[in-house]
């Protein structure tokens, strides 16, 4: 792959790309209020778009090198490397840090594509598609329920969940990561739109409390 | 809004949702073979049922995945949701109505194996898709 070690060279400053949301990061940052709801961009992820079969002899491959695929909606697999996104019955997203992408020197989507081999399925570089906002915080939930019509309660949606839905009208993949955090993958297009739409929700909770 | 229960992701809200037109239209067997009526008739004819209708829907924003539905066109009664290419099930109102909660778990079915529980209790013979030409596949 001579072509790729090309690349590599050429376009190894990192300086030169600009995430979906980087124009707002300094909003993102004013408007985040310490420890009640706090929003920021993690840009560049590694994502991985996987179509593949559960149970059959390439679905144990793939599985192999993600630490497994989750099998219901919901469900989030991985390992140390990078975690796996139920999406549909043979849909999944490979979630992983920056550096997993082959323009970094990872190996990640290399090893999933080996695995994948001429066995029917796909293995498709997604970094570009999706970014990632970080909702945090106490409110956070609060925030969200502002325009997500899931059960966010603690109750229903336990951390360690992912599901594609809408919120403010948006189709995203909502991931809560821990009790008062959540990952939001919205295509890099929605990614403003969205971006305001939460500050705007996040507003409320800058204010002093009413007693 | 309409609660529908996706067969993979449980109950969410109608927006979630691309309604796919009535389902259990046949492909012609033999294309070729139809008077231009005939293929007018397979593309754009449709049933325009009062009351309960056998729909495709697709949950777009989330599994992507299709599915068949019957609901009342009167009353939007869910009757019931099953897999692409199985058979329309009767037409039941004795079934609890169970696809109306907010909950988020995969509460009904698992990715189309399994058909919706349908009672005995039929409402009559459950109409066949009128609009097949003559030597339709089913
Ligand atoms: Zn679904």
């Amino acid at each position: 792959m001579a072509k790729t070690t090309a690349h590599t060279v050429r376009d190894n400053d990192l300086s030169r790309r600009t995430s979906p949301a980087a124009p707002l990061a300094d909003a993102f940052e004013a408007g985040s209020v310490a420890g009640v709801v706090e929003l920021r961009e993690e840009p560049f992820l590694t994502m991985v778009g996987l179509r593949v079969q559960h149970g059959t002899e390439v679905g144990d491959r793939i599985a192999a090198v993600t630490g497994g695929l989750p099998e219901a909606s919901g469900g989030v697999g991985g390992n140390d490397d990078c975690s796996v996104l139920w999406l549909g019955p043979t849909e999944f997203l490979v979630v992983a840090p920056m550096e997993a992408h082959e323009s970094l020197g990872g190996t990640l989507i290399q090893s999933l594509r080996d695995a994948l081999g001429d066995g029917e399925g796909q293995v498709v570089d997604l970094s570009a598609n999706r970014t990632t906002f970080e909702l945090t915080g106490s409110r956070s939930r609060a925030v969200l329920e502002k325009g997500c019509s899931l059960d966010l309660h603690p109750r229903v949606l336990k951390a360690g969940t992912a599901l594609s839905t809408e919120i403010g009208q948006i189709p995203v993949v909502l991931w809560k990561t821990g009790d008062e955090s959540f990952r939001i993958f919205p295509r890099a297009s929605f990614a403003d739109f969205l971006g305001r739409w939460l500050l705007d929700a996040m507003r409320e909770y800058a204010a002093p409390e009413v007693p | 809004m309409l609660l529908i229960s996706c067969p993979n992701c449980g109950s969410r809200d109608e927006t979630e949702f691309h309604y796919g037109g009535q389902a259990h239209v046949p492909y012609p067997e033999n294309p070729d073979e139809l008077t231009d009526r005939q293929w007018a008739e397979f593309l754009f004819y449709r049933d325009n049922t009062k009351g309960s209708f056998a729909e495709r829907w697709l949950h777009s924003t989330g599994c992507r995945q299709w599915f068949n539905m019957l609901r009342d066109t009167v009353t939007y009664d869910i009757q019931a949701i099953y897999p692409m290419g199985a058979p329309r099930p009767a037409p039941n109102t004795d079934q609890p109505a169970d696809f109306g909660t907010a909950s988020l778990a995969p509460d009904s079915t698992t990715t189309g194996t399994t058909g919706p529980s349908v009672a005995s209790t039929d409402l009559g013979p459950a109409e066949p898709a009128a609009t097949a030409p003559k030597g339709a596949t089913q």
